[in-house]
């Protein structure tokens, strides 16, 4: 495959993980740090798809695949989990749930 | 400038505005739209890269199941409130958190380009990715001979995923009897559970005194 095309779609993906990443960390809103998360699973897939076509290798399109499952199920007991705090705390953040800190 | 690099340039634009406009806003639900757009960004990212299938899925189940889900989460407990970005609670949090950000840029930028497309110059070992609709069919028979015990894997965290949401998010049982269909019901659980409670109230204690 093209070299120079290749390496856009892995800068893509490198610069959408540090949004992600940076976004988990500054913002304390629990939905909105759980989006950051999704976006980052996201650029780890472009990633996987780009190298899967790169070295003509379907493996990485399967691994993209076991990912979305793994994203779906997270998605699902995460926002469970959400409503259960949110149920006993109403507007609570990040900086309210340190009921587990050390 | 070739079909490809144009629709890259597009999709990948939409990506990244997405992508912000996700960590920037301070509204929920616009927070949730934006990444819907960088979803689709995605999907059509993967569709120039012959990943029809899953394209698809993405749409199918990112943009339309997820997102949906995180929209339900967020009408449900009411969070039109929005985020006091202003606030710092920690201090010197966003700095250190931006340049962390950067920080891992550069280094997942420096381990990708350093080494490339050209891994270990070895070719497939399961098999060309193909076209078009060949795509689809080489996806399911890799995913129904090599990773099959995977694939049954996931099928048990699935039913995992389910029982455990279904376990966080239930309501009391209590709060469910309607009063006025069912008079006396609570008052009857509410004896059971005022006896398991003084159970658990005689456990901690003595956990205490120890």
């Amino acid at each position: 495959m093209n070299g120079g095309v290749d390496a856009a779609y892995l800068v893509l993906g490198a610069v959408l993980f540090a949004i992600g990443a940076a976004g988990l960390l500054v913002r304390r809103n629990l939905l909105v740090m759980f989006m950051c998360v999704e976006l980052m699973l996201n650029a780890v897939n472009v990633t996987f798809v780009a190298f899967a076509s790169a070295l003509g290798d379907i493996g990485g399109q399967v691994a993209v695949f076991f990912v979305l499952v793994v994203a779906a199920s997270e998605v699902v007991v995460g926002l469970a989990l959400i409503v259960a705090i949110m149920r006993r705390k109403p507007g609570a953040t990040a900086d309210d749930i340190s009921l587990m800190k050390g | 400038m070739s079909v490809e690099s144009v629709v890259f340039v597009i999709a990948g634009s939409i990506c990244i505005v997405g992508a912000l406009g996700t960590v920037l806003f301070r509204n929920p639900v616009h927070n949730a739209l934006s990444l819907v757009a960088t979803l689709f960004g995605v999907a059509v990212i993967f569709i120039a890269q012959d990943a029809h299938l899953l394209a698809a899925i993405q749409v199918i189940v990112y943009a339309g199941a997820i997102v949906v889900l995180f929209l339900f989460v967020i009408m449900l407990l009411g969070v039109d409130r929005t985020e006091k970005l202003g606030i710092d609670p920690l201090g010197g949090q966003r700095p250190l958190a931006v340049v962390a950000a950067v920080a891992l840029l550069g280094l997942s930028l420096t381990v990708l380009l350093a080494v490339g497309s050209t891994v270990t110059g070895q070719e497939a070992a399961t098999g060309d990715p193909g076209e078009g609709a060949e795509n689809i069919a080489k996806l399911g028979e890799v995913l129904f001979t090599e990773y099959v015990l995977a694939f049954e894997v996931t099928a048990v965290l699935l039913t995992i995923a389910v029982v455990g949401a279904v376990m966080f998010s239930r309501q009391r049982k209590a709060d469910l009897i309607d009063e006025e269909e069912f008079p006396g019901l609570e008052a009857l659980l509410a004896e059971t559970e005022d006896e398991t409670e003084d159970d658990t109230e005689a456990e901690s204690e003595g956990v205490e005194a120890t």
